[in-house]
């Protein structure tokens, strides 16, 4: 197995200086072809998911046109649709998702990977791992029978005697609505934050915060300084994996938001969201215009979910300057 | 400085109380979760639960045993589709792809994560189903597979990414080939975060009910083989949790509980089965 | 893990094989509000005969239609009859025609959550076209309270629910109030899913239910059975006759049976604000959607030998489960339909 090489292969993309037939008795051009086919097939299957939705859509696209982004309206007797009010719930309440998931999840995470003994970690991790497989339907189910109950006469009249003269917290308190959409996905999406978090953070090599510490740092600033920074690409990752599944979950956020095609500045106010909407009316949606309107919607998610990620990896790259271990998210 | 130092002290303190309380938190949720699901859905659990097929409204003595082969066949078919298409695209992410590529791929890979499971389901429907006329296990299967790719590959690669370069390194100047690296240094040094990706991706799967409706809908019999309609959990869970009848509302939470059983005994089983037999070399 | 899976892939290869044996398997989709009943009957038949499996899935009066109409499916259900547009789809599709049946009545009540107020409350057409329109806002509005003197009305909003899906109950609820309200008809029309003028959007009839059972003033539509299963109050109804009548068995009947005089052929019809002096105003038929032709022929017995048995034996289980029987003249109509299944 001697090669011809003079350097050493690199852990990156693979050198160029071996032959290619050296390469393919090695093996490595054959896992590369192999593990690149399979990283194709996931764009393939991204292109083709889009392609349906794009043939599946094209009578409304066509009657609509970019006024469906701005149309407050949606009828489905009178063939008139538009796309505004999905497209502001689902923000809502995937940001508010975020909001209340992230400091919670990533707190826990540090918790779990920093300061818990080994097995305590391990066995919360395993009981929190279980909430990501709690199904969606039981998550709206118990969101319904408690969240709202809890919202309605305890938290939202509280928000509103305390904070009331904010915009966010007017109207009458029905308990479900925007807030309740947004704390119902929060809990939905916290386990896969925590998880990935407090794995990548368990991968940070000792020496990192053991030098912090022998520099004179307290535990909290060697943890929050310098191993986070060290595992930020995988908790980026983690808060992508959570704002996907806040973006396209049907079945919890349908129980709780009302369902109501509103657009209001206060979270108390129903809403409704581009997933509830379909996951609502597209087994009944009959006639030709008004299902292809919901794929539209569909079609809509997905140029949504595509500048959120765009975004945030702008946002990344922007604050990643300070410098981290690793550079992709 | 004294007092600084006290303040930084206190703020480690103070932080790390505060984690622990988020910690707390998170798990209590689940908690009082799996609490309420046991207390009335643990009535409903007896040995014709996990025997019996479903029962007519207003019947005692029904089950859902068609359901859990259902979703335990639905799950089977899922991880062999989804989980080497995410795990060996995740390799070529880490381990083989420039940049550009890379960057690519996880964009369409956030993208499909972020489809709702009805656009799945939709989508699964119109590859699967609607050309061959028919529902089945297998179209399910397909639909549940694409759901689990994006966790799967996203997180796998971030766990071969955080293997530290001194592993790798170390491999190479032995001598070993790029693929022998990865096979017995680097993916044995992030097993365990790969099968967190794996068993996470698994869960989430396992609780979808709108891609389902359009590829296995359901099956009050038994579903022979992989081409007819199959009864799931989660379906089950969705069309009894939406009754008016509180019997079925039971079964409901009941199947909620087996269902939750069923992902921990995996998560159980897969950690026990795969940390047999990984050697990391020293 | 790689033997173990391949053990267990042998083990329900040969459980299917097993279970394989003689069994025909049908396959129908649609209408949730008659799927305990379905189930019921489904089950029922196949006690009396074990080699017919009938699978019946509730993915929604639309879904139904549409997936007999695909070919996914043998057979459909819906709410609401299909419009002559998705008849010709399934003819040009096909080659044939698709025939409707009716199998059971079901109702659509006002169910209300008002405090202080324990009776039932009348509604009058005006009155109920007048709260979903958004125009009657509260519950001591002289619309309301003409037909309930003597009741204590407060002066509280009212929370409108509707359903949130697309569904057969909200097709019957719409269908109603196009008949009685000109304005309605024109500004929101009747669907499955419309453009509600006001409310709160509940998933399901559970969902409905649930919301206005949990919210003060809350004021919905669903079907009998949810509020009698969930012990919920819910208010009569006048009917074209003048007559206050509160939903029961009995009234859903007496509209099937003055709409059955006038019955087309292939049973399409409405049956809200029938007329009858005991006939409750918002009752509806729930069909079964069964294409004329079979190229299975084994397939085509079984169901309509199903067919036969659901319009003689069947009936006799509706009541238990809160639906009403179709009345005679119906079920000698469609007996002789029957024959139109080749």
């Amino acid at each position: 197995m001697s090669t011809t090489s003079t350097t050493l292969p690199s852990a990156g993309p693979v050198a160029g200086s071996r032959s290619f037939l050296s390469r393919l008795r090695e093996g490595d051009e054959i896992v590369r072809l192999i593990t690149f086919v399979f990283a194709g097939a996931v764009v393939l299957i991204t292109l083709l998911l889009v392609f349906e939705l794009w043939q599946g859509s094209v009578l409304a696209r066509h009657k609509f046109g970019f006024a469906f982004f701005v149309t407050r309206v949606w009828d489905p007797n009178a063939g008139d649709f538009g796309a505004l009010p999905f497209i502001f719930g689902t923000l809502v309440t995937s940001a508010l998702a975020l909001l209340i998931a992230v400091p919670l999840g990533i707190g826990a995470a540090i918790f779990l990977a920093e300061l818990a003994p080994a097995r305590v970690s391990d066995t919360l991790e395993f009981f929190i791992d279980l909430l990501a497989a709690v199904p969606s339907v039981i998550y709206g189910l118990l969101g319904f029978l408690f969240v709202v109950p809890l919202m309605r006469d305890f938290i939202q009249p509280r928000l509103k005697e305390t904070l009331g003269f904010l915009p966010f917290f007017k109207g009458p308190a029905y308990g479900i609505g925007f807030l309740t959409a947004g704390l119902v996905l929060a809990i939905m999406v916290i386990p896969y934050i925590i998880s990935v978090s407090r794995e990548v953070l368990l991968s940070v090599p000792r020496d990192q915060r053991e030098a912090a510490l022998a520099l004179g740092s307290t535990r909290w600033e060697s943890t929050w300084k310098v191993v986070v920074p060290f595992a930020r690409a995988g908790i980026m990752g983690s808060i992508f994996l959570a704002l996907a599944r806040a973006l396209g979950e049907t079945m919890a956020v349908t129980m709780v938001i009302g369902n109501t095609p509103a657009i209001s500045s206060s979270l108390f106010s129903p809403g409704y969201s581009i997933a509830a909407v379909i996951a609502n009316e597209f087994s009944e949606a009959t006639g030709d215009l008004y299902p292809q309107a919901l794929i539209e919607l569909g079609l809509v998610l997905f140029l949504l979910t595509f500048i959120l990620n765009g975004l945030a990896r702008v946002m990344i790259l922007a604050t990643s300057q300070r410098g981290s271990g690793m550079g992709n998210a | 400085m004294n007092t600084r130092l006290r303040w930084r002290k206190f703020v480690s303190n103070f932080m790390l109380t505060m984690t622990g309380l988020c910690a707390v938190v998170a798990v209590s949720v689940l908690f009082f979760i799996l609490g309420y699901l046991v207390y009335y859905g643990g009535t409903s659990i007896n040995w014709n639960f996990f025997t019996k097929l479903p029962a007519p409204v207003g019947e005692t003595g029904g089950g859902m045993a068609n359901a859990i082969v259902g979703s335990a066949k639905l799950l089977a078919l899922a991880t062999l589709f989804g989980v080497p298409i995410g795990f060996l695209g995740a390799i070529y992410l880490a381990e083989f792809s420039g940049s550009k590529v890379a960057f690519v791929v996880r964009y369409a890979a956030d993208l499909l994560n972020g489809a709702p499971s009805i656009v799945i389901g939709i989508f699964a429907f119109s590859i699967a189903v609607h050309p061959f006329k028919q529902f089945s296990t297998l179209a399910g299967g397909f639909a549940l597979g694409i759901m689990m790719v994006p966790i799967t590959l996203r997180s796998t690669e971030q766990f071969l990414l955080a293997v530290p370069r001194t592993l790798r390194e170390g491999a190479m100047a032995l001598g070993a080939s790029k693929w022998k690296t990865i096979a017995t240094v680097i993916v044995p040094a992030a097993y365990r975060g790969i099968l967190t990706a794996i068993l996470l991706a698994f869960a989430r799967v396992a609780g979808e009910t709108a891609p389902l409706l359009f590829t296995a809908l359901g099956n009050r019999y038994w579903s022979r083989g992989w081409t007819e309609p199959t009864a799931s959990l989660p379906v089950m869970i969705y069309n009894y949790g939406l009754s008016p009848y509180e019997d079925w509302h039971r079964q409901a939470w009941a199947a909620g509980l087996v269902l939750l059983a069923l992902i921990l005994i995996t998560n159980i089983v897969a950690r026990a089965i795969l940390s047999r037999g990984i050697s990391v070399p020293r | 893990m790689k033997r173990s899976a391949g053990v267990l892939l042998a083990g329900f290869g040969l459980a299917s094989a097993v279970l394989a044996a003689n069994a025909l398997t049908i396959t129908g989709a649609g209408a949730s509000f008659p799927y305990p009943m379905y189930s019921k009957w489904f089950d029922e038949y196949h006690k009396k005969d074990t080699n017919i499996e009938i699978n019946y899935q509730s993915i929604g009066s639309g879904g139904g239609i549409k997936q007999v109409t695909e070919g996914t499916v043998d057979f459909g259900a819906s709410d609401g009859p299909m419009n002559d547009d998705q008849l010709k789809a399934f003819q040009d599709k096909h080659g044939f025609a698709i025939l409707h049946f009716p199998t059971v009545l079901g109702a659509v009540v006002p169910t209300y959550n008002i405090p202080g107020v324990t009776g039932d409350l009348n509604f009058t057409p005006e009155a109920l076209a007048g709260i979903f329109l958004g125009k009657i806002t509260k519950w001591n509005d002289p619309a309301i309270a003409g037909a309930n003197k003597g009741v204590n009305l407060p002066g509280n909003d009212i929370v409108v629910v509707h359903r949130s899906d697309g569904s057969g109950t909200s097709y019957i609820w719409t269908d109603y109030l196009s008949k009685v309200s000109e304005e309605w008809k024109n500004k929101v029309g009747k669907g499955s899913s419309v453009n509600w003028p006001v409310g709160l959007g509940g998933k399901g009839n559970e969902g409905v239910a649930g919301l206005v059972k949990q919210t003060s003033n809350g004021f919905g539509y669903v079907e009998l059975i949810y509020a009698i299963q969930n012990k919920m109050p819910y208010g009569t109804v006048k009917n074209s006759s003048g007559a206050f009548i509160k939903a029961d068995l009995a009234g859903v009947t007496a509209a099937a049976a003055g709409a059955a005089k006038s019955m087309p052929d292939d049973f399409r019809v409405s049956i809200t604000d029938a007329p009858g002096k005991t006939a409750y105003p918002i009752s509806s038929f729930t069909w079964l959607l069964i294409p004329a032709k079979f190229s299975d022929g084994a397939k085509r017995d079984a169901i309509k030998g199903f067919v036969k048995w659901m319009l003689a034996d069947g009936q006799n289980y509706a009541e238990a489960l809160s639906y009403a029987k179709l009345p005679k003249e119906v079920v000698a109509k469609e007996s002789k339909a029957l024959d139109g299944i080749k």
